[in-house]
């Protein structure tokens, strides 16, 4: 049976790890290399990289983190931040990322999905979503608006419209970022999930809001999503991502439990 | 030494990283000569397989795969290298080698998960693949063990060369295929953390024990 997946996500800046509250307030937390490892080891499925400066000179710094990572660990990674063109693309592939994640310049530019998935095939394309929960009007029937730069700027596009194009595009996997969740360590955006989890036939993974395990399992469950993103819940050395995996297996979801 | 066959095709670079982390000797390359003095051959592949059938014919690849097989040296496909393996493909269509008899399909429509929900096309995460003959290559590996996924079709080879099965959205389908020296993965070893090394690990193993055999 397949496995529900448990991807923690690491902020990086200037090549450290680090993490926001409601996108914004950083602080510097730990070196991504590590990290990746002890979550590799832990028992990790997969692993985000988000490149939160994306600066033109902090680039080089996280492309040799990437390397770093692909050297180390043997479990499928994603990158995200800053991509912005078919190139960026090509040069986290290339540093070792087996998927690359864009946000902001797929809602600018929404072609670049479809070059993305037609130069390096759909599987390596994650569109990464940040929703504002702004409530049901005629523009955003879902009640669901797509934001961009870090949540700062509303786009007056529903979030459900937005998921069924980028599946229509090529997209491989949508992750959905609640902003309103978001480092709050509260509980996933369950509604919000669940509506995009039936509007698309591609797998999706919940983000924002993890506090506990029992927020993970409800993502998987009641919200349907194929897996669930982590940051603070094993950042801060709450829990481990083997006593999440427990949790979510001793209530009945299917995990991998052996690695 | 391994040589992974380099046709442009994506993942080659993590199927060397994770033999680098094995300290197997390996080389990417697309020079016959070398392919040929391997002592074993990976096959990887991701994207599509007319893409990649376009630029095997272009190189003469698929000739050099077809003697490799012919004079007995190891040769393991992984994911779209495992499809390719077969002779003809769903996607596209597309005719493909035909060094294995068999053929890979879409994923129907409307596959349902275990609970009620639809399931996602691609197959993608971590799944179980149950063996069914022994073989050398899952030697030691725990059998709940669980390896990557990520694909839209899958395979149909020879029942008689089927060896390993996953179950997805209610249907049960072939994931590790082959025979002594020439066996092919669905999944990705080299993304399937311990176990997968494990399984290349084996592959090297075997490939230096039929070289001295040779």
């Amino acid at each position: 049976m397949l496995s529900k997946r448990v991807i923690p996500c690491l902020d990086v800046r200037n090549g450290k790890l680090t993490k926001g509250i409601k996108f914004a307030g950083n602080v510097d937390i730990g070196d991504p290399v590590e990290s990746a490892r002890k979550y590799y080891e832990e028992g990790a499925d997969e692993i985000v990289f988000y490149d939160i400066t994306a600066s033109a000179e902090a680039r080089g710094i996280f492309l040799d983190v990437v390397e770093k990572v692909a050297a180390n660990i043997f479990i499928p990674f994603s990158v995200g931040g800053g991509i912005s063109s078919v190139q960026d693309m090509r040069d986290v592939l290339l540093a070792g990322a087996e998927k690359i994640s864009i946000n902001s310049a797929a809602v600018k530019n929404p072609s670049l999905i479809t070059e993305g998935a037609e130069a390096f095939g759909s599987q390596a394309i994650v569109i990464g979503m940040d929703v504002l929960h702004v409530g049901a009007s005629p523009e955003i029937p879902s009640g669901y608006e797509i934001v961009i730069h870090g949540g700062r700027k509303r786009m007056g596009l529903d979030a459900l419209e937005w998921a069924r194009t980028c599946e229509r595009l090529g997209a491989g996997e949508l992750c959905i970022n609640s902003i309103d969740a978001d480092g709050t360590q509260d509980g996933y955006e369950l509604t919000l999930t669940k509506a995009i989890v039936d509007a698309v036939s591609i797998p999706v993974i919940a983000s924002g809001g993890a506090g506990k395990p029992e927020h993970m399992y409800d993502a998987v469950t009641k919200g349907g999503a194929s897996a669930a993103l982590i940051a603070s819940i094993v950042h801060y050395g709450e829990y481990t991502i083997r006593e999440c995996k427990e949790y979510m297996a001793g209530r009945g979801a299917p995990m991998r439990m052996v690695w | 030494m391994l040589a992974i066959l380099d046709y442009k095709a994506g993942n080659q670079t993590s199927v060397l990283r994770a033999l680098q982390h094995l300290a197997i000797p390996s080389t990417i390359t697309a020079d016959p000569a070398v392919l040929a003095a391997a002592e074993g051959i990976i096959f990887p592949g991701v994207g599509s397989a007319g893409q990649a059938m376009g630029v095997l014919q272009e190189q003469g690849l698929d000739a050099c795969l077809r003697q490799a097989v012919a004079k007995g040296q190891p040769v393991l496909g992984i994911c779209l290298g495992c499809q390719i393996l077969l002779a003809s493909s769903e996607e596209g269509p597309t005719r493909t080698l035909g060094i294995v008899p068999g053929a890979c399909r879409k994923f129907p429509d409307g596959l349902v998960q275990e609970d009620g929900s639809r399931a996602p096309v691609p197959h993608m995460g971590w799944n179980n693949v149950r063996c069914e003959k022994d073989n050398p290559l899952f030697a030691g590996i725990d059998r709940d063990a669980q390896f990557y996924f990520v694909h839209s079709y899958y395979v149909d080879p020879a029942p008689e060369l089927a060896i390993g099965f996953t179950e997805y959205g209610g249907m049960r389908f072939c994931s590790f295929y082959g025979r002594p020296g020439l066996w092919a993965t669905q999944f990705h070893p080299e993304k399937s953390g311990r176990a997968g090394l494990a399984i290349l690990k084996n592959y090297y193993a075997y490939c230096k024990e039929a070289g001295h055999a040779l």
